[in-house]
């Protein structure tokens, strides 16, 4: 299985790829979107802040390049923490900033309900909205690691594969056909992220 | 749920792993890989790795040691020591660190806290707070791995770098670290509550109930080194004791059944590494 990690500058690249690595992925890790054309899977990392984001995936010619290759459904993509928000069509971190647009939905703040401190900084369980492949033997509110700011609001609940409780619910996994993300760092997850990038790599 | 995190500390002076107190009198007690693969496989919940020599001694951190450290690190890794400027941070978040702390240049460049926020995200600036007991009863923040006085007052200097951007703060008693003698529960409580960020307690963890106690005293996560280091308790006992005391920590993985095997890394002994 080829496995590309995008690097748009906003990554923890090493750790990603290490991680998909361990699970069985040939991974590359490019600054090219060329490189695109050969891999079976995406990964869209991201550390950082959403307007930095979306400026060097623009800068880099990613989105055309990703909107093209997949319309191949046999090619899939998994964004993760900010990678999984810059999916979203606009993001409120920083300034109004438009985003690759490709789960419809908004990224908004945290806004705290019962003191809650934010950042959202830990392990946190996740609770299937719908049954997936992608969560295959997670057993409901298995624990994976969050650190962000910002949750993604999706617009379609159909889109919505796992929430988590924090200042209200949010949404963790959003999927919509070949295209996922997750809010927590599944390669920073230990066991059961493992699993989950298992998953994503058998879809 | 939230669950509160333990974190094991790892500091590191002339490519070995050590452990002082009072931020002296340093033991070597190990080397970082092998550490770091132990922990990987139980079941804590991140680590923090500190190069406790870098500020002292002027140096930049170590990217290529810390490169093969994240290589081998599947949970969150906080990296320490050394940083100064923003492209010290950026080359560590590239070569694997999830998460940086600074502590001395947060003193003398306080926008630096701000910058990197900016940039990469609160979420992955943590400053650390080094604090003593003044003789007046209050407290005071050291710079230079606790060496130097910086007149400033730590529920000010945490609202400040909340203020700045930062994403938790990592509060340590300069004093209780290494004595076993359990934390400095006035400090943590009036930092916590003075900050609207995550703080973790660290310094003087010397039973699970110290634990416990930092914990009902408003930490959001532990940091120990000490008890882990030279005593029988570990991360796992330690979240069996705080389960059973009320706290929300994270459960052991077990996989429901028809699932394939999670790659495991293989056991080793800290000891014998």
């Amino acid at each position: 299985m080829t496995l590309l990690v995008i690097n748009y500058g906003m990554g923890n690249l090493a750790s990603v790829g290490r991680a998909f690595e361990e699970c069985g992925a040939n991974v590359s890790i490019s600054e090219d979107p060329r490189d695109l054309d050969s891999a079976e899977r995406i990964v869209l990392p991201g550390v950082g802040a959403f307007p930095d984001g979306m400026r060097n995936l623009i800068k880099a010619g990613w989105p055309e390049k990703l909107r093209e290759v997949l319309r191949n459904p046999e090619v899939k993509l998994l964004g993760i923490c900010l990678g999984m928000q810059l999916l979203a069509e606009v993001g409120h971190e920083v300034a109004v900033t438009p985003g690759l647009g490709f789960i419809p939905g908004t990224v908004k703040r945290f806004i705290p309900l019962n003191g809650e401190r934010v950042p959202h900084v830990g392990w946190n369980e996740i609770n299937a909205a719908q049954p997936h492949p992608l969560l295959h033997t997670l057993p409901e509110g298995t624990d994976f690691y969050f650190v962000h700011s910002y949750h993604f609001e999706a617009s379609r609940p159909k889109d919505v594969l796992a929430t988590t409780q924090y200042c209200g619910k949010f949404n963790a996994v959003v999927a919509s056909g070949n295209i996922f993300g997750t809010q927590f760092h599944p390669e920073k997850s230990s066991k059961q992220g493992f699993q989950l990038i298992r998953n994503f790599l058998a879809l | 749920m939230l669950k509160t995190r333990i974190i094991p500390t790892l500091l590191w002076k002339n490519f070995g792993l050590v452990k002082g107190e009072g931020f002296d009198s340093w033991r070597r007690v190990g080397t970082v890989l092998p550490a770091i693969k132990v922990y990987n496989t139980r079941d804590v919940d991140e680590l923090i790795l500190v190069d406790i020599c870098a500020t002292q001694e002027g140096r930049e951190p170590d990217y290529e040691s810390i490169a093969e450290f994240s290589c081998e690190c599947f949970i969150p890794l906080t990296i320490g020591g050394g940083i100064q400027n923003l492209d010290h941070i950026t080359r560590l978040l590239h070569t694997g660190a999830d998460k940086i702390t600074i502590n001395t240049a947060a003193y003398t460049n306080p926008s630096l806290i701000y910058e990197a926020a900016n940039r990469f995200g609160s979420q992955c600036v943590v400053v650390s707070i080094d604090v003593r007991r003044t003789p007046a009863g209050g407290y005071e923040c050291y710079s230079h791995s606790g060496s130097s006085p910086t007149g400033r007052d730590p529920i000010s200097w945490a609202r400040q770098v909340e203020l700045l951007g930062a994403g938790e703060i990592l509060l340590t008693s300069v004093e209780r670290d290494g004595t076993m003698r359990g934390y400095d529960l006035e400090v943590v409580a009036a930092v916590s509550s003075a900050v609207r960020i995550p703080v973790i307690a660290s310094g003087g963890a010397g039973n699970y109930a110290h634990m416990a106690d930092v914990i009902t005293s408003g930490a959001s996560a532990i940091a120990a080194a000490s008890i882990f280091h030279f005593t029988e308790q570990t991360p796992l006992a330690a979240k069996h004791f705080l389960r059973t005391h009320g706290v929300h920590v994270r459960p052991e993985y077990h996989p429901s059944a028809g699932s394939s095997p999670a790659p495991s890394l293989p056991p080793l002994n800290l000891q014998s590494a």
